[in-house]
């Protein structure tokens, strides 16, 4: 385990009677991506902010590095802070707006003026200088807003939705980008998102939230393999849930590990095919599982399944097939592994 | 950016010398009445409350100015109705240091209510007996006399073919039926000499049944005195009834308009100036009370008015006047018509306030 | 993960914003009341008083209630206002309706033409009719027979002062109304239409509910526009008393400053009718989905050739009415010698005394522009940007909204009563000029303060945050950032109060002092003397006034559009 460079201790967090953080405990090893994911109102935004000190906690407190910052100001958390919606001063030139804060310090005109050029320059923008906010894509605002929050070399870079608003494209680049930028410059960057894809994508870690609460954090990988809940499995990425019953636990799995066979083999479920949907590499096909065992799956199971495989068994709707789910990718809930899924009929 | 701080900077001082000049005018009036306004501090300033016209006041004003340029004189000027009752509400904490040119029944009616200092002004031997208060000191002192008249528009009507009436009889003809104004005794002093004319003309009773019928004829009811003869000069009425200098004046800015005194007699009052009872009266005072009936002033007076109160063989009739103006005048009582103003307006408002403009 | 440790020790102050803030908040607070809530309290005292200053409960308002002649005033006044605000409304809708859904032609032309009478004191509206529907007027005389039809309408009394109220409230109503017809959403129409529904159904079931808050928000604008204002009966209304009058009857002609207070008080009552009827109309007013399509014309000639005559009477009457006083005021003896004369201009012969009064006008308008545009934004942007007590930021926000319910009759007596008093530390601004500075900033605050407001709205709300995080004190973001983004809207406030003080009579006709006589005032002292040709050239000079200052504005506002055409054009 890393050491902790920021300690996030029992920060609580209301607003009149709504609470936007039960007490929390994060702890964020220096250097690190991590990912803030969950819903809208799962209060992880309300947390970046915190942090950032643009909102004060009820109680609680964090520390960077063991220094108490909970009643620093804003201004001198040394914070880069990144709006979602980017809050450029659309009065200013894009030179002007990344040299805003840079003003505040005791620099010299050509020491600023090198500075907006280096990270104007980093994020490729430096043909832009002289242009204003509203003359710009969205996607080249976004890296305006991210230059201008790094221009003062902050200690934590923070990323509050950062590419929401803009398309599918121009999105993907840019996660390269901001990745690059933290690692290029070795800050701690901490991203609020409620795309589960960017998260996995970008992180070095993924804390993912609901409710309030912080519900499980942990690698990406372990975050998508093994879920600590209905609502981490369900949250990010397709899954198909196992309902309890008969006193034993729920277990889920995810439709790529599901296997399709035509024929019957041990421990297989007899299902029928609802529908086939394109995805392009592959096919996500719905069952619905027949007889006894049915009544696992009152939603029927899901399966991506190859293009190839499809071809190969001929799968269309209405055909009869046999689902298998491997023990080994079945996803447990709870602290006690249950005994191999019996099989009904 | 320099620009906005110099904006921030530039409001800051606005703000601090709107307070400061909030701060430093301290006086001890207490409470003013409306538009009294102007705390008195400064020595050199005087509050004259007045009901002259308009356009009489700043030429009236010039001898003033020029013997005393160092004194700022505050005019407070409203109709004659509208003075009285703004000085009657200053009872307690009087704003006016100088009543001029006021009707001296309004007057009366301050001194009953004990708010006039006696002065005896400089020069107040000239003024002839019935013109000034017999009180030593004098309570008040007349400038001239002024009188009903019929402001009445010829080429109106002409066009309806109709005589000019003459006299008071005249008026309540029925073929004048909505064609005559005539001011509101409650607000305007012209309106409650005509009407208190009447009143020791005829007799009570016989003054308000003879109104009774006016009324019958009369579109409306002004506010002031001057606005009937305006009226009738623009013909939106054809029939003013008004006073002398008003009327004439209309008919010399080149209205159709021909000035009628009424043949039974002009209901009349008297322009008089007093001085305020309160805790310091200050000399200026005193000095524009001498100066209000010297002789530059009274021959401004006499340009518009043609009965003055100074005894003088020089005093001139103006254009438009009959040859005899004194002999216009009905033989009325002033201080009778101050001890039953009260009543008179009150009766008045009680039968014809339905037809009154607002004031 | 660790267990918690509990810390508590938080100050207050990040909490609720910085202390300077708070401070100025406090500070705004305490002007707002010094303005608005002290002065109320004073009338409303002053209503339970006598003549002589002792308090006598309710007797007051008994005295009004069981005098004929004052019950007499409100019956008239809720007439006149009732019949106003229907005329008003329908003409401001048909108006607006030929506007916005017609192709008809010069619509720019109609919409300058129903903003002029914005600029006239409501005193000119009364002049003009007079001049043209009077005994003498231009339409009752057929034109001085030029014509053969003579048409007396019986101005004074009640319909002179209807026709004049509808002259005057209708721009504020036909505003509303191009508004709410202009957010409407074409799908509701083609849906309709695809239906079967026919044009009256359609609006009848679409048309109307969409401007349904907008029509009521209107009716409550005009009637109490009407309702409350002075300068029109003033002039038209013969012998007709309304509230206003009344008023000004019992403390201007009787000094009875108890009745005054107490009528002052029932005048403010459907103003504050319609202050609540507005706020609720606001909060229902939900905003048109973001998948509306604004609404495309169909051609239909017939249609505009009905609206385009109807805009074309309207425009007629007002510029009509106009021109009919700028005329007045250079006729040398209307109507008996129509020669060109500028005599009316020398006002040293009438109740003005001389320019004096313009002037006076002019560096009070010029004053409350400036301190009122300052004070108003601040208060706007302590209150929308700042996270100081929200307790505090209501009380200001109420405060701010307050004035709209408040008759600028009630407002100037409320000041009589609050400033005059010896032991009031602030009694040495009465009789200065700052006391109607003073009086005309409360009086307009509202709207000014709503148009900074919605400016403020408008911005990225993290513009402040942004520039905490960045480091950057927020006065220097409101100075280098917020306040350019606003220019627009603090020119439009700065034009507002400069041109609105220009034409008020209402709330400073009681505050004046004798040597600061101001220019609508002394309309209201000719036309009381009868000088109305004066008078009419008084007016004229307020108009062209403001016509100069509103022209500068569109000058200043399109250079700063040229300017910032780069920062403006943003699209989100």
């Amino acid at each position: 385990m890393p050491q902790s460079y920021l300690s996030i201790e029992g920060i609580r967090k209301s607003f009149g009677s709504f609470t936007a953080l039960e007490p929390i405990h994060i702890e964020i090893p220096r250097n690190e991506f991590v990912c803030l994911l969950g819903p809208s109102g799962c209060g992880k935004t309300t947390l970046l902010r915190m942090i950032a000190g643009l909102e004060t906690p009820d109680i609680g407190r964090m520390l960077v590095e063991g220094r108490d910052i909970t009643s620093l100001p804003s201004a001198k958390r040394n914070v880069g802070f990144m709006f979602q919606s980017y809050a450029l001063f659309p009065n200013l030139t894009v030179a002007q707006n990344v040299a805003y804060g840079l003003r505040e310090k005791k620099m010299s005109k050509p020491q600023i003026q090198s500075k907006v050029e280096e990270v104007l320059n980093m994020v490729d923008l430096l043909s832009s200088a002289k242009k204003y906010p509203a003359q710009l894509s969205g996607g080249q605002q976004q890296r305006v807003a991210l230059a201008r929050a790094i221009a003062l070399s902050p200690d934590f870079l923070l990323l509050d939705e950062p590419l929401s608003a803009l398309d599918a494209k121009v999105r993907e680049k840019l996660r390269l980008e901001i990745r690059r930028l933290h690692e290029q410059l070795g800050m701690t960057t901490i991203m609020v998102t409620h795309d589960q894809e960017e998260a996995l994508t970008m992180a070095d870690t993924v804390v993912v939230m609901n409710n309030a609460k912080v519900i499980q954090s942990g690698m990406p990988e372990d975050i998508y393999e093994r879920p600590n809940s209905r609502f981490v499995a369900d949250f990010i990425g397709a899954v198909n849930f196992l309902e309890a019953s008969d006193g034993r636990e729920a277990l889920a799995i995810r439709p790529e590990h599901v296997r399709i066979s035509p024929i019957h083999e041990p421990g297989s479920y007899e299902a029928r095919i609802e529908s086939l949907e394109f995805r392009g590499s592959f096919y996500r096909v719905t069952m619905l599982v027949q007889g006894p065992s049915s009544r696992y799956f009152p939603n029927g199971i899901m399966a991506d399944v190859n293009r190839s495989i499809v071809k190969q068994y001929q799968l269309e709707k209405n055909r009869r097939v046999y689902v298998q789910l491997p023990e080994e990718h079945l996803i447990h809930f709870g602290p006690t592994r249950p005994e191999r899924l019996e099989v009904v009929g | 950016m320099k620009k906005w701080m110099g904006t921030a900077l530039a409001t800051v001082l606005i703000i601090s010398a709107l307070t400061a000049c909030g701060g430093k005018t301290n006086n001890t009036n207490g409470e003013q009445g409306v538009n009294g306004n102007k705390p008195a501090g400064a020595s050199s300033e005087i509050t004259v409350y007045t009901a002259l016209e308009d356009d009489q006041i700043q030429t009236y004003l010039e001898s003033y100015k020029a013997a005393n340029p160092n004194v700022k004189v505050n005019i407070v000027r409203d109709s004659t109705g509208v003075i009285t009752a703004k000085l009657l509400a200053e009872k307690d904490n009087p704003v006016a240091d100088v009543v001029w040119g006021t009707a001296a029944t309004s007057l009366l009616v301050l001194d009953q209510n004990k708010m006039l200092e006696g002065y005896s002004p400089k020069g107040i031997e000239n003024i002839q007996p019935e013109f000034k208060d017999t009180q030593e000191p004098a309570h008040w002192v007349g400038i001239d006399a002024w009188e009903t008249a019929f402001a009445v528009n010829t080429a109106e009507l002409e066009k309806k073919g109709l005589e000019v009436p003459k006299s008071y009889a005249d008026l309540i003809k029925p073929e004048y039926k909505g064609m005559i104004v005539m001011p509101n005794p409650a607000s305007s002093g012209t309106g409650f000499l005509t009407v208190n004319g009447l009143q020791q003309l005829m007799g009570d009773s016989e003054a308000w049944s003879y109104l009774d019928k006016l009324d019958q004829n009369i579109a409306v009811y002004t506010e002031s005195g001057s606005k009937p003869a305006k009226m009738a000069g623009t013909g939106e009425y054809p029939i003013g009834i008004s006073f002398g200098y008003r009327a004439i004046q209309e008919k010399k800015g080149g209205a159709p308009v021909e000035v009628v005194f009424p043949t039974e007699g002009s209901g009349w009052d008297v322009e008089a100036n007093a001085l305020i009872k309160k805790d310091t009266i200050k000399p200026e005072a005193k000095a524009f009370l001498d100066w209000a009936i010297s002789e530059e002033p009274m021959k401004k007076y006499n340009e518009n008015y043609a009965i003055l109160a100074m005894k003088s063989d020089s005093s001139v009739i103006p254009e438009g006047y009959s040859k005899d103006p004194i002999s216009q005048l009905i033989k009325l009582n002033l201080n009778k018509a101050a001890e039953n103003r009260d009543a008179t307006l009150a009766e008045w408002t009680k039968r014809y306030e339905a037809k009154s403009e607002k004031q | 993960m660790r267990p918690a440790k509990w810390h508590t020790a938080l100050t207050l102050k990040r909490r609720n914003g910085s202390l300077f803030e708070r401070l100025a908040m406090l500070l705004l607070l305490a002007g707002l009341s010094v303005m608005i809530l002290l002065p109320l309290f004073s009338l409303f005292s002053k209503a339970v008083t006598n003549k002589q200053g002792e308090y006598n409960g309710l007797d007051n308002f008994i005295d009004y209630f069981s005098t004929p002649a004052l019950l007499n005033s409100l019956q008239h006044t809720v007439y006149v206002s009732l019949l106003t605000a229907v005329l008003s409304v329908f003409l401001g809708f048909l108006f607006a309706y030929a506007l916005t859904r017609t192709n008809i032609p010069g619509k720019m032309f109609f919409k300058t033409v129903s903003l002029l009478m914005l600029f006239a004191p409501t005193m000119m509206v009364g002049i003009g009719l007079t001049y043209l529907f009077g005994n003498q007027g231009l339409i009752t005389t057929g034109f001085f027979d030029a014509l053969p039809l003579h048409w007396d309408i019986g101005l004074y009394g009640p319909t002179g002062i209807v026709i004049a109220e509808v002259l005057y409230t209708f721009p504020q109503a036909c505003l509303i109304l191009v508004v709410s017809l202009s957010f409407s959403d074409f799908n509701l129409y083609e849906a309709a239409k695809t239906m079967g529904a026919g044009k009256g159904r359609i609006f009848l079931t679409v048309t109307i509910p969409s401007v349904k808050y907008g029509l009521i928000s209107s009716f409550f604008v005009c009637f109490t526009l009407a309702f409350t204002d002075f300068g029109a009966p003033q002039v038209v209304g013969g012998g007709y008393n309304v509230l206003a009058t009344e008023i000004y009857k019992q403390v201007i002609g009787q000094q009875n400053m108890g009745m005054g207070a107490t009528v002052g008080i029932i005048l403010t009552l459907p103003a504050i009718l319609a202050f609540i009827v507005d706020r609720f109309v606001t909060s229902r007013q939900h905003a048109v989905s973001a998948r509306a399509v604004p609404y495309r014309i169909t051609a239909n000639r017939k249609r505009d050739g009905v609206f385009l005559s109807l805009c074309l009477i309207m425009a007629g009457m007002i510029l009509l009415l106009i021109g009919t006083v700028f005329a007045a005021s250079v006729i040398k003896i209307w109507p008996y010698n129509l020669a060109f004369s500028l005599k009316h201009y020398d006002f040293s012969k009438v109740a003005g005394g001389s320019l004096q009064p313009f002037w006076t006008s002019l560096r009070m308008s010029a004053w409350t522009a400036l301190i009122g545009t300052v004070v108003t934004f601040v208060g706007a942007y302590l209150i929308e940007k700042t996270k100081t007590f929200p307790v505090l930021r209501q009380a200001g926000y109420f405060l701010s909204i307050l004035p709209l319910a408040l008759p600028g009759i009630v407002l100037g007596l409320s000041y009589i009563f609050f400033f005059n008093k010896e032991s009031n530390p602030m009694h040495g601004i009465y009789g200065t000029i700052w006391i109607l500075v003073l009086a005309n900033i409360a009086h307009f605050y509202s709207v000014a303060f709503v148009t900074a407001t919605s400016a403020l709205k408008k911005l990225d709300r993290e513009i402040e945050t942004a520039s905490d995080s960045l480091g950057v004190p927020r006065y220097k973001t409101l100075l280098r950032v917020t306040i350019p983004l606003c220019l627009p809207a603090v020119l439009e406030m700065a034009m507002y109060f400069f041109i609105n003080s220009m034409v008020t009579v209402s709330a400073v006709m009681f505050l004046y002092a004798a040597d600061l006589k101001l220019a609508s005032v002394s309309i209201v002292n000719m036309e009381d003397a009868g000088d109305i040709a004066p008078a009419a050239a008084m007016s004229a000079l307020i108009v062209l006034t403001n016509i100069g200052i509103r022209l500068l504005y569109e000058a200043i506002t399109h250079q700063i559009k040229k300017r910032t055409h780069a920062w403006q054009t943003r699209e989100h």
